[in-house]
């Protein structure tokens, strides 16, 4: 565990508040809980659906309402920015994976074959494998 | 899976990992783009609030004037005074203005007659298309007639959707006329079997206001049963001296400008303020408080209220008794909205100082002024309670007990209003019981929202119609989109920023005391909220606003590299130039209603008392020598007289790295 001078504990809860008042369309310190997502990478993380779904499960009130507050969220983000989780995979691996799916060596796949691989019969088990 | 070889079970499990790996990177990448459009949005909304209470500052400063001038008969004669009261006169016809007015030969718009038909319709829509306009005696012809009919119409109009016939509803347009021609075209044209109501805010912002109105009423002529109009709060004809209508018809119409300007003021008066629909849809422009009486709305005389800008005098009166002078610094709409948060009874829109107390004695014309500010003015909120909507400056915001309340007290089933921009023309709260409906798309800048309007059958279901207008042949892509709004909304905030130069410059430094020209991230961020107020994510917004040095630090100074004034004033202290700039809007306001006869000229003596007023009502420092050298700086040809025009041109902000000329 590392120690980290308030400071920076500070400046990074601020840099969350002012990321989830983006999305608090009310000023309420609340935020639609579908909208988690975007918060979380609008920071600068790269969580796969399986951590921003065990972030969630962290940050929800008991009943889940559809809404999370800002009170549930901070510590738990700050947690995650402090200890680097979720960084983004490199550039040169996002490539690598373009090319994996390009059979034809177009330079682009559509949206179709992405969903193809995504929901196909075949490939859910393992899709859902990846997931847990 | 089958019988899959190792080999195509390797390949393929490389491939759906590739696949989740890419998804992940596109969420990543779209959750960024929705972020900037966001923050985007919220820079332009704040700077419009900001704006409007920068408004109601000004009706104060009017009254202040008006209150405490030394020669309160001229000023007084200035303010009030609608120039030609003559047209004021209901004897005045149609034919007075044929008479009168001269319409030549070379003029190719269309000529209309009354009673219009609808040929004179297509005729003003086809010249509006085609950028024509409509000569100013058509124009008063059709003002006095406008009036004569909204004179006849109740406060509130009852309609019904009888016979199968679906009601329009559309919001608000703010001179969008390419909105306007839109709806139109997908939804038809007005008739008895094409109902439309529109909700108010026809004009200001846009730039084709009174070809709106010049639709709108022509259709109300032809189809007075057909076509109803709701009064917004821009239908005030103060509001309209800053946000670009006054400007737009001074331009317009330089003859007969200000007959036209003078006739408007009475037309939107008389406009109805609300419509029900089958006694359960309630269509008004802002909203409701927790004290909206709708009996006694519907039995005022509206025509009294030509603007509510400045509260009636009995208000005005008690105003001064409790305070010198309106407190500059705005609430936070944060703190705002936790004062009410917990509370379970509703709190009515009272505070100490407030002129809408209902521990007042009530007074009729302030009872009166309240309940007409708070159903034009008024938002809907999550929260339950009704507080004053501080971020407007006027009317309330309403929870949803108030609503419901407000429901049961009069068996109604809906609110439909409008006056707040929605990203995608409408929203639906409270539960499903209000709807706001916005029809002014692209109305920050091109690609920022959408604009709706609402079909109500007659079972009174509501169905939405999405449409955004746009000026590119080929639509831009969500990324390009992004990137138009944010450019746009950065260089307002920068325009801001440069207004507020010398009051960033000492915040700043009180957080550098050895003077090396850096700040932390997190004192940067404290200093520029303290100074301009818009509750804006600073941290995110910082790459585009100032640069770093190599140790992280931030370099203050940096954000006002891009940015001078446009004419460089050598005689003149910068903190008096930054001021101008500062006020350039209300400047231009206040110099307008001096300059009586439009000619764009005002005395220096004239100049100069408004300035030294406008300047001790606003709490600023100013030594009358930096004014007089000031003065006589911009009295370019030395004739006693200012044209104001070039002079605040002198004060507009210019973006020194300025790409392209907007093409």
């Amino acid at each position: 565990m590392f120690l980290f001078a308030d400071g920076a504990v500070a400046e990074t809860e601020k840099k969350i508040i002012e990321a989830f008042e983006v999305f608090d369309h009310e000023c309420n310190k609340t935020v639609d809980v579908r909208e988690i997502g975007s918060i979380v990478r609008s920071l600068g993380c790269f969580p796969t659906e399986a951590e921003l779904h065990e972030l969630l499960a962290k940050v929800e009130e008991e009943e889940p309402t559809g809404y999370i507050n800002l009170e549930k969220f901070l510590p738990v983000m700050t947690k995650v920015l402090l200890d680097r989780s979720y960084q983004p995979i490199p550039e040169d691996v996002l490539l690598h994976a373009f090319e994996a799916l390009d059979e034809n060596k177009c330079g682009y796949i559509t949206k179709e074959e992405l969903v193809k691989y995504l929901t196909e019969e075949g490939n859910m088990t393992f899709v859902i494998s990846v997931f847990k | 899976m089958g019988c899959n070889s190792s080999v195509a079970y390797r390949r393929s499990e490389k491939a759906i990992r590739a696949a989740i790996l890419i998804q992940n990177w596109y969420r990543f990448t779209k959750a960024r783009l929705e972020t900037r459009r966001r923050y985007s949005l919220s820079i332009f909304q704040s700077i419009e609030y900001a704006d409007e209470q920068d408004q109601l500052q000004l009706a104060n400063f009017f009254t202040f004037m008006l209150d405490h001038c030394t020669h309160p008969d001229s000023v007084s004669h200035i303010l009030t005074s609608p120039g030609v009261s003559q047209v004021v006169d209901e004897g005045l016809s149609l034919t007075e203005f044929e008479n009168k007015i001269d319409v030549p030969d070379s003029y190719y718009g269309p000529r209309l007659s009354f009673p219009l038909t609808v040929e004179d319709a297509n005729a003003l829509l086809h010249a509006f298309r085609n950028e024509q306009l409509l000569h100013a005696r058509y124009v008063l012809q059709l003002l006095c007639e406008t009036r004569r009919v909204l004179k006849e119409m109740p406060n509130i109009t009852h309609l019904s959707t009888s016979y199968s016939k679906e009601i329009t509803v559309c919001g608000d347009l703010h001179g969008n006329l390419d909105d306007l021609l839109l709806i139109f075209y997908k939804n038809g044209l007005p008739s008895e079997q094409n109902p439309y109501v529109f909700n108010g805010d026809f004009v200001d912002r846009g730039k084709n206001s009174m070809e709106i109105l010049i639709i709108l009423f022509a259709f109300l002529l032809i189809y007075p049963n057909d076509l109803h109009l709701n009064r917004g709060n821009h239908e005030d004809y103060i509001m309209n001296l800053r946000y670009g209508f006054t400007k737009e018809v001074s331009k317009k119409y330089k003859d007969h400008g200000k007959l036209i300007l003078c006739l408007l003021r009475d037309v939107f008066s008389w406009l109805p303020l609300a419509t029900i629909i089958d006694s359960k849809v309630l269509i008004l422009h802002g909203g409701i408080s927790d004290t909206t009486d709708l009996d006694f709305l519907n039995a005022l005389e509206r025509s009294k209220l030509k603007s509510l800008m400045r509260p009636p005098k009995s208000v005005r009166d008690r105003q001064d008794q409790l305070k010198e002078r309106i407190p500059t610094t705005r609430l936070s709409k944060h703190i705002a909205n936790q004062n009410v948060a917990g509370k379970t009874q509703h709190i009515s829109s009272s505070g100490s100082t407030e002129p809408s107390g209902s521990n007042l004695p009530q007074d009729p014309a302030l009872k009166e002024w309240k309940q007409m500010l708070d159903i034009l003015w008024s938002d809907p909120r999550s929260q339950n309670g009704c507080t004053p909507n501080k971020s407007r400056g006027g009317g309330c915001y309403f929870g949803p007990d108030v609503t419901a309340k407000l429901f049961e007290r009069y068996n109604l089933k809906m609110l439909i209003r409008s006056h707040e921009f929605k990203p995608e023309g409408y929203e639906i709260s409270h539960d499903g019981k209000v709807i706001t409906i916005f029809s002014a798309s692209n109305y920050y800048e091109e690609g920022s929202n959408r604009g709706a309007y609402i079909k109500l059958n007659p079972e009174l279901i509501p169905r939405f119609v999405q449409y955004q207008v746009s000026k590119y042949t080929r639509r831009q892509n969500l990324q390009e989109r992004v990137g138009t709004i944010e450019s746009s909304a950065l260089k307002s905030l920068r325009e801001k920023i440069y207004a507020y130069r010398s009051e960033l410059t000492s915040a700043f430094a009180q957080y550098d005391l050895n003077n090396t020209g850096r700040i932390s991230v997190s004192d940067w961020a404290v200093a520029m909220e303290s100074v301009l107020q818009l509750e804006l994510p600073w941290r995110m917004l910082r790459a585009q606003l100032v640069q770093m040095t190599p140790n992280g630090e931030v370099d203050y100074m940096s954000c006002f590299y891009d940015l001078k004034i446009g004419q460089p004033t050598k005689q003149v202290q910068p903190a008096l130039v930054e001021t101008l700039c500062r006020y350039r809007k209300d400047l231009e306001i206040i110099f307008n209603i001096i300059d009586k006869d439009h000619s764009g000229l005002i005395s220096l003596e004239e100049f100069g008392q408004t300035w030294k007023l406008f300047a001790s009502h606003l709490g600023i420092d100013m030594c009358d020598e930096s004014l007089d050298k000031l003065v006589l700086s911009i009295d370019y040809n030395k004739d006693g007289h200012i044209d104001f025009n070039e002079f605040l041109e002198a004060f507009h902000v210019v973006h020194r790295l300025e790409k392209k000329a907007n093409s």
